[in-house]
């Protein structure tokens, strides 16, 4: 920044102060900004709530739904991840219900692809793997589907490896929302979609990917990883996001 | 389970897999040797029974089912034993040997046999078990009392459900087991 250019204001708080709801999450009376989500105000009191597609730092997505909790007076379940807080709202975080679903949905995430932890990359460092020893998955109930997926492995420094991908879909907001690049996106509906770069191309011949690395980094699995990595031996560094986006919203001040 | 007064009666089988969870069964090392005076290994690839014996207390499976000779095992564990356990990641999950699952089995017969053999490339087509055009979990053929994940099973988790067998208790897997 130029010493000539204009400075921008911080935002004032006192013409349009936000509001502070007052809640229950699991019996405990918490407070909220209006704008901010269950699983924020729930993270911020020390309640935990799994999540998979949530990733700090980035846009919420609302695609795994493993953050689902009850509100008292709906029959719905709501995605903690992109539920605003209310007043008077009386969250439940934990039932017998919940961890039903939490578990089928687990159970169906890996029945679709083919996630094989012993001789996955991320074996021993896999949130998917975290998952289902926290949900007390020990088998899954549902066929495997053993779809044939293809891994791409063009790009010179990283490979795409979509029998292990959960379509959390943090590659497409991080190259989309911190990187600005756009590669990845997103083709086919349902069970049928996938992860693609640019307009179906092979990574490795993107004019669009950077090769950052970002989403190699924030993603959950195996899908997305470094080359000349082994079994168990890549270690995804996510941390970065929050670091980095702090840093820009102070250059920005 | 037996009255305390009997050994507990454990067999173990060995199915589509590789052997590394009774590998790991073995690292359990000095601590099996504190409770062999309580348990009977009545069958097992470790022993030289060739049949499997009826009222047997826990049965350990290593292994996927990927074959009509493994089914037929199944059906007999199940009707002898009290306590199923699907023993590691290929009893549980298919695992390794599922991940021939999406190809066909031809494919993975000519691949195997045809393209990959140097000497009379043959397809074997009698006197061995006909395989499954896919592999599957123990629990889609047999229900199953106790799923024990690992690639192999850490020896302490192992050991941690015999333990809880034989004392008659549900096992304390918490940070003990995963997938992989």
């Amino acid at each position: 920044m130029t010493p000539t250019a204009p400075i921008a204001q911080k935002p004032r708080t006192d013409v349009n102060p936000v509001r502070i709801y007052t809640l229950r999450i699991d019996g405990r009376d918490v407070s909220g900004r209006e704008d901010e989500t269950i699983l924020t105000v729930a993270r911020q009191n020390g309640i935990f709530i799994p999540t998979l597609c949530h990733l700090d730092g980035l846009a919420e997505r609302g695609a795994c739904r493993l953050c689902i909790v009850e509100i008292q007076g709906s029959p719905k379940l709501f995605a903690a991840c992109v539920t605003l807080v209310k007043q008077d709202m009386d969250v439940i975080t934990d039932s017998a219900r919940i961890r039903d679903y939490r578990r089928k949905i687990l159970e169906l995430i890996f029945s679709e692809r083919n996630h094989v932890c012993a001789v996955c990359v991320v074996n021993g460092n896999c949130e998917l793997q975290d998952l289902a020893v926290k949900l007390g998955m020990t088998h899954v109930r549902y066929d495997y589907l053993n779809p044939p997926q293809s891994v791409d492995a063009s790009h010179p420094r990283f490979s795409l490896d979509h029998n292990r991908c959960v379509l959390c879909l943090r590659c497409i907001r991080v190259c989309k929302d911190i990187e600005g690049a756009s590669t990845w996106d997103i083709s086919g509906r349902g069970i049928h979609a996938r992860i693609i770069s640019d307009l179906n191309q092979p990574w490795g011949e993107s004019e669009t990917c950077t090769g950052c690395g970002k989403c190699v980094q924030v993603c959950p699995t195996g899908a997305l990883s470094e080359k000349g990595k082994s079994v168990a031996e890549m270690t995804k560094r996510p941390q970065f996001l929050p670091y980095l986006q702090m840093m820009r919203k102070e250059a920005e001040i | 389970m037996s009255p305390p007064t009997t050994k507990t009666r454990i067999a173990t089988i060995w199915l589509d897999g590789c052997s590394g969870c009774h590998m790991s069964l073995l690292d359990i090392d000095a601590r099996l040797a504190a409770v062999a005076g309580s348990i009977d290994l009545v069958f097992s690839p470790l022993v030289d029974t060739r049949t499997y014996p009826q009222n047997v207390d826990v049965c350990f499976i290593e292994g996927a089912a990927s074959s009509g000779e493994d089914v037929e095992k199944l059906h007999l564990i199940r009707r002898n034993t009290r306590q199923v356990v699907a023993f590691g990641d290929c009893a549980v999950t298919g695992n390794v040997p599922g991940m021939r699952n999406r190809f066909a089995l031809r494919e993975v017969l000519t691949r195997s046999y045809l393209e990959n053999a140097t000497h009379q490339p043959r397809i074997p087509d009698r006197d061995i078990p006909h395989l499954f055009e896919r592999v599957r979990p123990v629990h889609a053929f047999i229900d199953v009392e106790m799923f024990l994940p690992g690639c192999p099973p850490a020896a302490d988790a192992i050991f941690e459900v015999l333990s809880a067998l034989l004392e008659g208790r549900p096992p304390d897997l918490a940070g003990r087991a995963r997938f992989g």
